[in-house]
């Protein structure tokens, strides 16, 4: 899903501005401690004053259905959404933003808050029917299942079959660097919260990830902060390959571009399941109004069709690999000695151009 | 207030009263252990994890260095969903985790893992710290690595065993109750026997117990038969003493008859025979009296202990029409006998006495010219005689009383009568485990009197 940007400016050559970025949000955060980076925003007003604020990672147009189908039940509620990255959501909740649910793609940083103390604990019926993996204690909800996978040009395979296992992928790469070099996109670990999950997970259950890492370093990979952006630019022809995608988000532009000569792969190997998670926040105020849109989105969640809806039900988690696991392991690699640990050696497999560059 | 409960009711409310202290005692000491084994579990998990973190210390260019495994906080999930707090100290410099999480007062020394429970982010929670010394720069570091975990699970684990608990335990409760009820009743019965036995006898029956009783029941039925014995050498003595005096009465009165007799007969005035008919008449109906008396205490005394000899009632019904005979006679009056074949086991004084008494009451109520019925039955193990007189009847009033002693009907003018003749015949009936029925007629309007006996 188009997973909110940390700061327009890291669309590409990340490396270069990294810093800057990375320098200027600290100083933010360090002078405003509850305000947070917002990406976009709109109010969506009701009929009273009374106002559900949602901060949330996806996009404004992803997620109006949801908040126009909420107000065709509660009229009278007006709607603020807000989107910001998954990081910046949970350095606000976390430092105080006052926000009546949050939603977000990355996992570790929502459980984070919730073990932490941010959340608030939320029972209904529509939660006691999610199934267990979809949520952790009454403090966290699962509503979406959403695949990693990897988005191709045909032309970038020539003629080919699209690889199925990493393996393959390796392969695929090493044996034809020259339509592959600065063709690959993948996310940048060090700013998306999610690509920092898909990667941290993908390194714990299968050893190519590292292998694949090396190879795609080796191919001066673009790095990204966000699956929309990647998928745009395959799309425009800028990259052959993105590498771990939100499905869903891939198939719908897809299907929206009408676009014959893109496959979706998924890896037979391996394959992240992501679980879209909603919180109410300790900060929330409008807790009733959080509550029955949180019980709607679950109650979209749980439907069996696929629908009309941009987002995909739950009914996928049970498929495949099975989700990532909500649980207080999700931590393990948010630990700040483990995450200077992973960034290091993926700097190493993914940066070597730009260190062997003066 | 107890004092005055059934004994049946005081056992099953001190039996309930029992297993209800039983059955919270058990909930307790399940639920008890329920929690401590739970929490040992809880424990034994956090005491590996931290051990597992601790096992990645090490020492990298004179820097504690260390990666927290995956594993350490994927075992604390697997076992419940609490929240997981942890914190790595070397030193004193905190090299990882939630810098203000309090570690166990008592740190952890050698190999030995420190435990305590406490608060942390507004929720109770159980912390582990397990100790390593490194060498890292100028000398050995301790570093101490501290992992939490709320008590939510542990709380859900025990609450959950400790309702099955309750739920058992009340089972065994209302197990227990039944069997209380069962206990207390089943204690009771010899009591119960015993008072039924004392009951199903018959008003005169004073035989002393014999039946079997537990010991504690022993001294009572000793008590009642020393009661009972008293009792009936008492009755005993009365009626010896009745009959004595009804016999004295009687032999003097038979002299007066004889002398008035014969006075009549000599007697010269109108008036002087009036006197002496009036005078003959009144020894008659004392001497009569004074046989009933006898007859009374000769039933009283013979019900004691029972004659069991075979008796047909045909033949018993004859020779009792036979007596009466005479007297029948002088008024006129008929006894007609229909008789099936009809057997009893019994004392044969004692019935033809009673039939003696109900035909003598007949001939007695009975107007002149007319006829007395007696039909004998025998069907579905029962005997009937059936007495029908032409008579006026029973009168209006409640039949049971006429057969009290001295109690006479209510239409009965003119007639003279002791009010013992069907007491007597009630007795020897209850005696033989019959009784007598008393009726009026369906058409005529006279009495009916039924003897009603067991068939042999």
């Amino acid at each position: 899903m188009r997973d909110a940007c940390l700061a327009g400016g890291l669309k590409r050559g990340l490396r270069r501005g990294l810093t800057v970025g990375l320098g200027l949000c600290l100083s933010v955060w360090a002078t405003l401690a509850a305000a947070l980076e917002v990406e976009d925003r709109r109010i969506f007003p009701g009929t009273t004053d009374r106002t559900l604020s949602i901060v949330s990672t996806a996009d404004l147009e992803v997620f109006e259905p949801y908040i126009l189908r909420f107000q065709q039940r509660r009229p009278d509620l007006t709607v603020d959404y807000t989107v910001a990255s998954s990081v910046e959501l949970y350095r606000g909740i976390r430092d105080g933003a006052e926000f009546d649910l949050a939603i977000s793609s990355a996992m570790d940083l929502q459980l984070k808050l919730a073990n932490d103390g941010h959340a608030q604990s939320h029972r209904s019926d529509r939660t006691d029917a999610l199934p267990d993996w979809a949520r952790w204690r009454d403090l966290i909800f699962a509503f979406t299942a959403e695949p990693a996978v990897v988005v191709l040009s045909s032309r970038a395979l020539d003629g080919a079959p699209p690889p199925a296992t990493r393996q393959e992928l390796i392969t695929l790469l090493r044996d034809n660097p020259e339509r592959f070099r600065n063709a690959i996109g993948t996310y940048d670990v060090r700013d998306s919260g999610l690509g920092f999950l898909f990667a941290t997970q993908e390194a714990r259950s299968t050893d190519a990830y590292w292998r694949l890492s090396e190879v795609m370093g080796r191919l001066a990979p673009e790095l990204y902060c966000c699956s929309g952006q990647m998928v745009d630019d395959v799309i425009s022809g800028r990259l052959s390959l993105a590498y771990n995608v939100l499905g869903s988000y891939a198939a719908d532009r897809m299907a929206q571009e009408g676009r014959a000569d893109i496959q979706i792969v998924q890896m037979q190997d391996f394959a992240n399941l992501m679980l879209r998670t909603a919180i109410i926040p300790a900060t929330a105020r409008e807790t009733g109004a959080a509550r029955a849109m949180l019980d709607m989105l679950l109650e979209l969640g749980m439907r069996e069709a696929d629908g009309a809806w941009p987002l995909p039900p739950l009914s996928q988690g049970t498929a495949g690999f099975g989700p990532i696991r909500l649980g207080p392991a999700l931590m393990v690699y948010l630990d700040p000695l483990n995450r200077r640990a992973f960034l290091a050696e993926w700097e190493n497999a993914l940066e070597q151009e730009a260190a062997q560059a003066p | 207030m107890i004092a005055r409960l059934s004994i049946g009711h005081r056992l099953t409310v001190l039996l309930a009263g029992v297993a209800a202290l039983l059955s919270l005692l058990s909930w307790w000491m399940v639920s008890e252990l329920a929690r401590q084994a739970a929490a040992r579990s809880q424990d034994n998990v956090l005491a590996a994890s931290a051990t597992t973190i601790a096992e990645t210390i090490r020492s990298e260019q004179g820097e504690v260095r260390l990666e927290l495994p995956y594993s350490a906080l994927s075992m604390l999930g697997a076992i419940s969903e609490d929240r997981v707090f942890y914190k790595v100290v070397a030193g004193e410099r905190v090299l990882t985790g939630y810098e203000d999480l309090p570690v166990p007062t008592d740190g952890p020394a050698g190999a030995r893992v420190a435990f305590e429970t406490g608060q942390y982010s507004g929720e109770a929670i159980r912390m582990a710290s397990v100790r390593r010394t490194v060498l890292a720069g100028a000398g050995p570091v301790p570093v101490v690595v501290t992992v939490a975990q709320t008590l939510s699970g542990v709380d859900a684990v025990s609450g959950q065993l400790s309702r099955l608990a309750a739920a058992l335990s009340l089972a065994f409760f209302v197990v227990a109750v039944g069997l209380s009820v069962f206990a207390a009743r089943a204690s009771l019965r010899p009591l119960n026997a015993f008072a039924q036995a004392v009951s199903r006898r018959g008003p005169t029956d004073l035989r002393p117990l014999r039946r079997d009783a537990p010991p504690e029941l022993a001294p009572l039925r000793g008590a009642l038969n020393r009661l009972m014995e008293r009792l009936g050498q008492s009755i005993r003595r009365s009626e010896d003493f009745i009959a004595e005096a009804a016999h004295r009465v009687r032999t003097p009165l038979a002299t007066v008859r004889t002398q008035a007799e014969i006075a009549l007969r000599s007697a010269e005035s109108e008036e002087a025979r009036q006197r002496l008919r009036r005078i003959i008449r009144a020894v008659d109906e004392s001497s009569r009296s004074a046989g009933q008396l006898l007859d009374h205490a000769t039933v009283a005394y013979r019900a004691e202990d029972l004659a069991r000899d075979r008796i047909d009632l045909g033949e018993l019904v004859a020779q009792a029409a036979a007596a009466l005979e005479p007297t029948a006679t002088m008024k006129d009056i008929a006894f007609r006998i229909r008789a099936m074949p009809a057997c009893v086991v019994g004392d044969a004084v004692l019935l033809e006495s009673a039939l003696g008494n109900v035909l003598d009451n007949a001939v007695k109520y009975s107007p002149d010219e007319t006829n007395v019925y007696i039909t004998v039955t025998a069907e579905e193990g029962v005997a009937r005689i059936t007495v029908t007189d032409e008579g006026p009847g029973l009168g209006d009033g409640p039949t049971e009383t006429l057969t009290e002693r001295f109690r006479r009907g209510g239409n009965i003018e003119g007639v003279v009568g002791s009010g013992l003749g069907l007491t007597i015949a009630a007795d020897v009936l209850a005696a033989h485990g019959g009784r007598l029925d008393l009726r009026n007629a369906d058409e005529g309007g006279g009495a009916c009197v039924t003897l009603v006996l067991p068939a042999a």
